[in-house]
């Protein structure tokens, strides 16, 4: 996939640590991430891999023990590492949105949806009521039944899809264009995630915003992205189209971790495949590449040097000192 | 929510009527003869049985029990003992003074308490919410009668700023006497807000929502006072309602030291006079006060709260 | 949100080791330690006051405070400084012994609440919810008219105040750990019910009620030097901060200096406890905190 248009959003080489008693944890290392217009990209990572880091990082809505050390997070031509929690009040919620995971705790409970509604399109310069009339028709949108007397109640009276789809209205009511989806549809049962997923899409089509989608279901990234970025322990350590990385991964983790996957699995088994060992301890990092400890192909070179972000397969980036070696299957 | 109103109401109906109890296992559990106490050592013995006799002290306890209940029951605490008036008439005649001094005291304690809550919570760890956490400590530790006899030493005496006595007349001259009163007594309240808002908006500055506020760039300061004081502020009014009762206690001593009339007032003097019908009225009837205000602080809880009021709806 | 990335769980803090010096490395629990040691230290010293504290002196009648007298003297011409120094005697005296005493009291009622079959508990907590309906002075003026003012009643006052909410959280712990693993182990061996008692709940429940205990000393403080002021506590002619504040508040217009002398040790007392607690419970039990 060529990009011709420039970014929405370019990350360069960011780096991010977090100061925790115990010494610098570094939590983002030299990350490399680009979202073009209109682009659907998923970051996919589990648990402890930094996506949420990285997200934090671009809404800047960081934690304040946490520290950007190096590189630049671009938007529409600024730094949005320059420019702060404070600058960067003036973007959120207009030209970058956010749909947070949990839809029972992300709306104030003691503010009606209608308030809420209202109280988010603080920028326009409009009456109460035409702001009201946005709100509504935005419901509707996406798809709330019964709007107009529903939009005076509170968020516990809705139902967890039903909440998520005001989460995202809200989101996207302000037309921005980069929305950022922080696992939207993992507390949702699987009807319902597939339902909102094709809500998301149509939205976005209609709005023609890009989105960073964080995820760890493999399944819905095929079913929603263009891109996937998959993140390991910090680093970005693979990113291209879809479907060919998901045909031919070419990072060994990528590789292990499509393996792993339980959707992937074709043969009945009883035992779920997984990846030996654990995570390295950011504090204290081993050298080398960082996924070697637990790479079955590591050796003397990738346990001395840090591997460069380089092309292979139909990936862009693959962080791997041997990105053309036979894929590596799994022991069963 | 009427079942939750009938629930809470009953409870409360229960706590005074054990507390009727509980006066009354008092009065003849606790030692000491308390016809002797009231009449004096130099009573005679006819005196005391006839006293007792008024009383209903020589009827067996049962008889005493029901007769106490079922007068308390009819608004019937008895008569003064040196002018005869019904007892209840005699308090009710003294507690708008207490009730304007306890109004004035929570003024002086609720905005400021609210604002230094928030503020510090803000500003979590800077040298602003320590000095805020020291001084709340502080006030609240220092008993309120040595701060109403410090703040008439050198507000009332030295600088002459308000009278020194009396409640006054008419509403300018009312207010200016109830300044130092009202501070005298709220001032242990304004660390105490500070400190359970400050807590409380800690815990609530934590949730996913104020994060989810954050992120459509509304201002921090409509993020404080707003999104995040609405659902603080829930628990305090609780500690709220119960401080209004409490602060009969504190109403006492700031009425002996400041001259005013009020509840405390009467009280202290009937137990001067051994005017005993007056303090078991008293107790009761600010007992009474104390139970009420503690149910009206829940349920206004339930009534501003939207989870609450759904809930107990149902 | 998930990221092991974020902070792991942050390890305890490098502190100085041992109980004091952790204290004492706080700002406030040292500022406590010392007004606390002031207040003790004037209670031990008393015996060498410089005058007799009860002493009447009518030619030395309101005199202000000189070198003589350090504090002044009162209306009866007693030395002020030497009244203080056996007030802080009564004041620790009866907070400290109240203190206990409700302590004690608190312990045995919530245990048996918590052990005890349900009636036994929901009457016990009625009984200490109206117990807390009664607004504090009230209780005491009540009790009080009919035992008479006496040191002893101050003491059943404090018990009846603050005995019920140690109840309350012992209560609550027993609750919490009648169903403990270690427990029922240790019944289904047999364990007798005081062995249990001993063994494994006093140790478990102890540490917290005491700080509870140490914060609340001011408040016990604050009682008896009301009562005392109200002429409802301790009898002259023994000494307490409370007659000493009342006496200077009846001369209040002419001799500041007995209102001083009365006052500022009540200040000083319920400062160093409250501050002492705060460091207690900041430095041993942070979860206290949202008490």
């Amino acid at each position: 996939m060529t990009r011709s248009r420039d970014p929405v959003l370019s990350v360069e080489g960011l780096s991010l640590s977090y100061d925790t008693p115990n010494g610098e944890l570094l939590a983002l290392r030299d990350v490399n991430l680009t979202i073009g217009p209109g682009e659907i990209v998923g970051l996919v990572g589990e648990s402890g891999s930094g996506k949420s880091s990285l997200m934090q990082a671009i809404l800047q809505l960081m934690p304040a023990a946490a520290r950007v050390t190096g590189g630049r997070i671009l938007f529409e031509g600024r730094d949005l590492v320059q420019l702060g929690p404070h600058g960067m009040s003036g973007l959120l919620g207009d030209r970058i949105s956010v749909v947070f995971q949990d839809p029972m705790t992300s709306l104030n409970p003691v503010l009606t949806i209608g308030r809420q509604m209202i109280d988010i399109q603080h920028r326009r310069p409009e009456s109460r009521a035409a702001k009201r009339r946005r709100a509504v028709e935005m419901l509707r949108r996406v798809r709330i039944p019964d709007v107009e007397s529903r939009i005076d109640r509170y968020p516990h009276e809705f139902s967890g899809g039903m909440r998520q789809r005001i989460a995202i209205a809200m989101a996207l009511m302000a037309e921005p264009a980069l929305l950022v989806a922080d696992e939207p549809t993992t507390a949702l049962d699987a009807t319902l995630e597939i339902a909102t997923i094709k809500l998301l899409r149509e939205l976005q089509q209609e709005i023609g915003c890009a989105i960073l989608f964080i995820t760890h279901h493999l399944g819905v990234v095929a079913e929603l992205c263009d891109r996937i970025d998959i993140m390991y322990a910090g680093e970005l350590v693979e990113s291209g189209p879809v479907m060919p990385v998901f045909r031919d991964p070419r990072h060994p983790y990528t590789q292990l971790l499509f393996a792993c996957d339980p959707a992937q699995i074709r043969e009945a088994t009883r035992h779920l495949p997984a990846i030996g060992g654990g995570l390295p301890d950011l504090i204290d990092l081993p050298q080398g590449c960082i996924f070697a400890p637990r790479c079955p192909r590591a050796d003397q070179t990738c346990r001395r040097l840090h591997p460069a972000d380089r092309p292979a397969g139909r990936s862009e980036l693959v962080r791997c000192h041997y990105p053309d070696a036979p894929r590596l299957e799994v022991a069963r | 929510m009427l079942s939750y109103i009938a629930r809470r109401v009953t409870l409360a109906i229960i706590v005074i009527l054990t507390v009727i109890a509980a006066m009354f296992v008092m009065m003849h559990a606790v030692p000491g003869d308390a016809v002797r106490t009231a009449l004096g050592p130099r009573a005679s013995e006819a005196m005391v049985e006839a006293y007792r006799a008024r009383l209903g002290l020589d009827q067996p306890v049962w008889v005493q029990i029901l007769r106490y209940f079922g007068a308390i029951l009819r608004g019937d605490l008895g008569q003064d003992a040196i002018s005869g008036t019904p007892v209840l008439q005699v308090i009710l005649s003294q507690l708008p003074d207490t009730l304007y001094l306890i109004a004035g005291a929570m003024l002086v304690a609720v905005i400021p308490g609210i604002h230094l809550g928030v503020v510090s919570a803000t500003h979590r760890g800077s040298l602003f919410d320590r000095v805020t956490s020291v001084l709340s400590v502080s006030v609240m530790a220092v008993p309120s009668f040595v701060i109403a006899i410090y703040l008439l030493l050198i507000f009332s005496i030295r600088l002459g700023w308000f009278p020194a006595i009396g409640s006054g007349d008419g509403l300018a001259d009312k207010l200016h006497r109830l300044v130092l009163p009202s501070i005298a007594l709220g001032l242990a309240w304004i660390g105490y807000l500070a400190r359970i808002l400050r807590a409380s908006m800690l815990e609530v500055m934590a949730e996913n929502h104020v994060r989810t506020a954050r992120a459509f760039g509304i201002s921090q300061r409509r993020i404080m006072y707003d999104y995040v004081l609405r659902i603080a502020i829930l628990p305090t009014i609780t500690v709220l309602g119960m401080g209004i009762g409490q602060m009969i206690s504190g109403a006492v001593f700031a009425e002996i030291v400041f001259g005013r009339p009020g509840v405390g007032k009467l009280v202290y003097d009937a137990i001067a006079n051994r005017n005993y019908p007056i303090v078991t009225g008293t107790v009761l009837l600010t007992t009474g006060f104390f139970v009420l205000v503690s149910l009206l602080a829940d349920l206004l809880i339930a009534f501003l709260d939207p989870r609450v009021r759904n809930v107990i709806s149902r | 949100m998930s990221s092991a990335a974020e902070p792991s769980p942050p390890s305890r803090r490098r502190r100085p080791q041992g109980a004091l010096s952790r204290l004492v490395s706080d700002p406030l629990g040292l500022a406590g330690l010392a007004l606390i040691v002031l207040t003790v230290g004037a209670a031990l010293l008393a015996d060498f006051a410089p005058f007799e504290p009860s002493k009447l002196s009518p030619a030395n009648r309101f005199m202000a405070p000189s070198g003589l007298h350090w504090l002044g003297t009162d209306n009866l011409g007693r030395d002020l400084f030497s009244r203080v120094l056996h007030g802080a005697r009564i004041a620790l005296a009866i907070s400290i012994g109240a203190t206990a005493l409700s302590l004690a009291v608190g312990l045995v009622l919530g245990i048996v609440a918590g052990f005890g079959p349900r009636w036994l508990d929901s009457l016990l907590l009625l009984v200490m919810d109206a117990m807390n309906s009664i607004p504090t002075v009230m209780l005491a003026l009540l009790l009080i008219t009919y035992t008479g003012p006496s040191l002893w009643a101050v003491v059943l006052v404090v018990v009846l105040v603050n005995g019920p909410g140690y109840a309350r959280i012992a209560r609550t712990h027993v609750l919490a750990l009648r169903s403990a693993e270690f427990i029922e182990a240790e019944r289904a061996l047999g364990a007798r019910f005081p062995r249990i008692v001993f063994f494994h709940i006093l140790p478990n429940i102890l540490g917290p009620l005491l700080i509870l205990a140490a914060m609340d000393i001011p408040i016990v403080v604050g009682i008896e030097a009301g009562l005392s002021f109200l002429g409802m506590g301790v009898r002259p002619p023994t000494p307490s901060w409370g007659t000493i504040l009342f006496d200077g508040f009846s001369y209040i217009r002419d001799s500041v200096w007995m209102v001083v002398a009365g006052g500022l040790p009540i200040v000083v007392t319920a400062l160093g406890f409250t501050f002492l607690g705060e460091a207690l419970r900041d430095t041993f039990d942070p979860k206290l905190a949202k008490r």
